[in-house]
This record gives C-alpha cells, sequence and structure tokens, in this order.
C-alpha cells in the first residue's frame, strides 16, 4: 500500500473513532433540521420560492453540517500542531500533497456522511427527487465544498486548538446565516447582494435543483472558483509558514 | 560524505539572537552529543539541521545533501523536542502508521520490542504515561530506520529504569552503524553515551571534542559556605579556587581543584560554616569556560 493511501486510511480511523466528534458532527445538523422542517413539513411553496420546506432546510442543513465538516478538518490539525506532531510528519518523506489529499479526502467523506443522514431524514418528510436530480444536486453541494475545504486547511496551520473552536463555530453561524441555511434569503436588498459573493448562499441555492434545470450559473461559478483560489492561497502560505515550535 | 556539515549557522527570533554562528560537522557512525543549558540555541540548531527552520545565514548539509533532500528520502529519524502523540490510535497502529511513510522501515513488531512498547502496543496513546509516552516517540523515530537519528533531550520525562533501557537501545542502534545527534543538558549523559561532545551556550560552540576532554573542562566541583563579611578578592586567589561569588551571607567558590580549594579555605578561614561542596551544573561550568558572571548568563539564558 502507498504510503499515501495508509496515511489516509488511519486519518479516517481515527476521525470514525473520535466518537464524540463523529456523533455532535453528524448529529447536530439532523436535530436542526427536525426542529425547521418538521413543524413546516407541509408548507409546499416555502416565501413563494416553488420550493418545498422539507427540501429547502434539508439542503440547508446539509450546507451547515457539510460546511462544518470541512471546517472541522482544520481543527483536526490545529489539534495535531499543538502537539507538535505536524513538526513529526514534516520530517517524514510524506509529500505536502499526499497531506492534503489525506486531509481534503477525509473532510469530504465525513461531509458526505453528512448528506447521506440529511438525505435520509428529507425523505422521511416527503422529500422526493429524480435519482439523477440527487446526484446532480450532490455533486454541486461537493463542488461548492472545494473553497471550504481550502479554508478548513487554512485556519488549521493559522490558529491554536483554543482558538479554533469559537472561530469555526462562528464563521460556521455567520457564513450558513448569511448563506440563507435557517430561513431564504430574499431576492433583494443588502442580505442577496452579500449572499451572492459567498459560496454558503451557492451551496444552498443547489436545493433549487427541485425546480428543474441547473439551479448554478456562471455568477455561482465565478465565487466558488475566485473564493477556492484566494483561499488555497491562503492555505498553502499557511502551510509553508507553520514550520516552528508550537 | 560526512552526516551532518553546518557552517556558520545563525537564527534570530526576533531581537534575541538563539544561534549565533555555529559549526557542528558529523561523520558517519558517530554517536555525539549537542550539551548546553536550557536555552543554549541546541533545539533551534537542530531545527535547521532538520530544515525545520530556515537558517538566517550559514549552510546545512545532512548525507551529502539538503536537509529536506535526505528527509526525502527517509534518511532521517527524529524525536523533536516538543511533542506528545496524536490520539485516537493504538500505539501500534501510529507506529506502524509511521512505519508505512518510509520507503525502507523497521519492522514494526521488532521496534515495539526493541523500545519495549509491546506489552501496551494494543493501547490508545491517549492512555499512556509520560515515560511510555516518551518510548512511543523513540519508536516513531526508530521505525524509520534512519541513517541519521536525531533526538533532542530523549530522556526528559523518563524514570530511571526507561533511561536506562533507553540508552541500552541507543548503543545497540549506534553498534549497527547510525549515526546518532542527541542533546541533553546531563553531562553524565553526554559523558556515558557519546563519542565526543558539542558544548553549546548561549548560541555559541564553547567547546569540541572527546567527551572526557570536555568532562574535565566543566566537571568542576563548588563550594558553598556562610561566611560573612569575606574578602571576595583574597577568596578568589586562594589556591584551587577558580571563580567567587556571593550569595547574601554565603560565598560560592568554583573550584578547578575542590580538595586543595576546601583545605585551603578552612586554614584561612576557620569560621566558615554550612559547608556544602557540589558537582557544578553545567551552567556553572560555563561561568568558568565563557568567564561570564552569573548574572550576564543568567541575563542571557532568559
Amino acid at each position: 500500500m502507498s504510503s499515501a493511501l495508509s496515511y489516509t486510511r488511519y486519518e479516517l480511523l481515527r476521525t470514525v473513532r473520535n466518537r464524540r466528534f463523529f456523533v455532535l458532527s453528524l448529529g447536530f445538523p439532523l436535530v436542526l433540521f427536525f426542529l425547521i422542517a418538521g413543524p413546516q413539513r407541509n408548507v409546499h411553496d416555502l416565501d413563494h420560492s416553488g420550493i418545498s420546506a422539507p427540501m429547502y432546510f434539508m439542503v440547508g442543513m446539509v450546507a451547515f453540517g457539510t460546511m462544518s465538516s470541512m471546517l472541522s478538518c482544520g481543527a483536526r490539525i490545529a489539534t495535531e500542531r499543538a502537539v507538535g506532531w505536524n513538526r513529526q510528519l514534516r520530517i517524514s518523506p510524506l509529500s505536502t500533497r499526499s497531506y492534503f489529499r489525506a486531509k481534503v479526502l477525509t473532510a469530504y467523506l465525513m461531509a458526505l456522511l453528512t448528506m447521506v443522514v440529511l438525505y435520509a431524514s428529507g425523505a422521511s418528510l416527503g422529500v422526493s427527487m429524480s435519482a439523477r436530480d440527487w446526484l446532480e444536486m450532490t455533486l454541486l453541494i461537493l463542488a461548492c465544498l472545494v473553497p471550504f475545504a481550502a479554508l478548513g486547511i487554512a485556519i488549521g496551520h493559522m490558529l491554536t486548538p483554543e482558538s479554533v473552536g469559537p472561530a469555526m463555530g462562528g464563521g460556521v453561524a455567520l457564513l450558513a446565516f448569511l448563506g440563507g441555511t435557517w430561513f431564504p434569503i430574499p431576492s433583494h436588498g443588502f442580505l442577496y447582494d452579500i449572499g451572492q459573493l459567498l459560496p454558503s448562499y451557492w451551496l444552498v441555492q443547489a436545493s433549487h435543483i427541485a425546480l428543474g434545470g441547473h439551479p448554478l450559473g456562471a455568477k455561482a461559478w465565478v465565487v466558488i472558483v475566485a473564493w477556492t483560489v484566494v483561499l488555497a492561497a491562503v492555505a498553502r502560505r499557511a502551510y509553508r509558514r507553520d514550520t516552528g515550535r508550537v | 560524505m560526512s552526516a551532518i556539515e553546518a557552517r556558520a549557522l545563525r537564527k534570530s527570533y526576533g531581537s534575541i539572537e538563539a544561534v549565533r554562528g555555529v559549526d557542528i560537522s558529523i561523520e558517519q557512525g558517530e554517536t555525539v552529543a549537542l550539551l548546553g543549558p536550557n536555552g543554549a540555541g541546541k533545539s533551534t540548531t537542530i531545527d535547521m539541521l532538520l530544515g525545520l527552520a530556515e537558517p538566517d545565514g550559514g549552510t546545512v548539509s545532512v548525507l551529502g545533501g539538503s536537509p529536506s533532500a535526505a528527509i526525502d528520502a527517509g534518511w532521517i529519524g527524529a524525536m523533536l523536542q516538543t511533542g506528545a502523540l496524536i490520539r485516537d490510535l493504538s500505539v501500534g497502529e501510529l507506529v506502524a502508521m509511521v512505519a508505512s511513510l518510509y520507503p525502507d522501515p523497521l519492522d514494526v513488531h521488532e521496534t515495539l520490542e526493541l523500545t519495549g512498547l509491546a506489552e501496551v502496543a494494543a493501547q490508545r496513546t491517549q492512555k499512556l504515561s509520560g515515560g511510555q509516552t516518551q518510548r512511543v516517540r523513540f519508536a516513531v523515530a526508530l521505525v524509520s530506520n534512519p541513517k541519521l537519528l536525531v533526538l533532542d533531550e530523549p530522556t526528559v520525562a523518563m524514570d530511571v529504569e526507561g533511561r536506562h533501557s533507553f540508552w541500552a537501545t541507543m548503543r545497540e542502534q549506534a553498534a549497527r552503524g547510525r549515526t546518532i545527534l542527541f542533546a541533553t543538558h546531563y553531562l553524565e549523559e553526554a559523558d556515558a553515551y557519546a563519542d565526543r561532545a558539542v558544548l553549546m551556550a548561549h548560541g555559541l560552540v564553547v567547546a569540541d571534542g572527546p567527551t572526557t576532554e570536555i568532562k574535565a573542562m566543566v566537571g568542576s566541583r563548588t563550594i558553598r559556605a556562610t561566611l560573612p563579611g569575606a574578602d571576595l578578592d583574597a577568596l578568589g586567589r586562594l589556591p584551587g579556587v577558580s571563580g567567587v561569588e556571593r550569595r547574601g551571607e554565603a560565598v560560592v567558590l568554583a573550584c578547578a581543584d575542590s580538595d586543595r580549594a576546601i583545605r585551603e579555605l578552612l586554614a584561612a578561614y576557620p569560621d566558615a560554616r554550612d559547608i556544602e561542596i557540589a558537582a557544578a551544573g553545567l551552567e556553572e561550568a560555563f561561568l568558568q569556560l565563557t568567564g561570564d558572571t552569573g548574572a550576564q548568563v543568567e541575563g542571557m539564558l532568559l
């Protein structure tokens, strides 16, 4: 087995074994989903958008939960740095590329798991789509998460374990709020103007697949690619600078 | 080809000059101690040798190339000074994971046996004692089957028995031809386990030679006695005394020959009391070597 693969396997093993993290990161969006969407399960046209409440909030909570999954990769990196493990890895032949790949892959697998759990919950409240739409929506969400993978790595190499918790909690809450996770953003006004510039907004917009057609236009992809490029540069710089004793 | 060839290494952190021009040369197969008190610049030097810190000046070559080339080839195993273990893996899994990163690792089971960890192989890393954690860190360094083994204060947090078996393993590894560089602030460790010691103080190499020579140089004793109102200059002229310092009512004599100094002291000052004779710590030894006063040294170590 190649070293990169083996490292990824142990990374996954560690993630699954961290029970509290595992249960909380899957459970929290699930509970929120039933609290918000449960009472509105019979609302079939949320705010005249044409999308049912369970569908909208299912994707909203997927956005919230998967953003958390991607950023918690950063929390794990911060913890590893604090115990000096990051320096230990750097004096091994594990390449930077393999290191990043393992971190991102682990974060993505956690995100996928979150999605599956929330999809099942959505279906239990009546969300139904063609297999093709489920698949397309899933791919859109995975693509919208790319900038968050870079953000996770960046904060992991810049913050301490003490500061990464509040930064992550606050950051995810803010991005989720402005992205329309908790309620649909009205299609004009200040929140709308800001939201459109954020990748979290487009993450939530993936729910518009229920209306048919392709929900993300050129504008969405420009925003996502721009965030990815900027955050990847920040992450690379943070990683390079981060060789000292913490 | 040398194992390590460092020339005129310098490194500052802000206004603090941690390393101020260090030359170290280590041949393959040597066991060398990097000896010095806390704050001497040992860890910073090691960081530069491993490529974890970029030198402000000077050059480093490890096994004929750059540190990063030696790392990519899997030739270096290291036990860094600060370091706990990542959690949620068993000891065996952690060592196996590290082994998988290297092109030609030792057998994991054999490494666990060698480092005395076979019995706790199934335990999670977060459940280990301080001494066991150190041994796992040693196993992590060793399993890579390195040509060069670098250990920064490896026996910190180990109990006496742990130290003993640790050094026994180290001897074996040295006998297999590995080059070993270890940092320590214990003169005894350098004396017992290294062929050669490089003595650092204030970011400089102040001595470099066979451990027997270094020991003779720094292995002096101090005499401490309560002696109110004594004349420091007169005390300094006593045969066998090489330095004097007042600490409140007491005086501390650094001695090149403490047997002679104590006889002279008692002859000249019969009322001296609370007398203690002790082997000088490294800090005291550096006073003699570098000719600084205590206050200066303390200031520089801070």
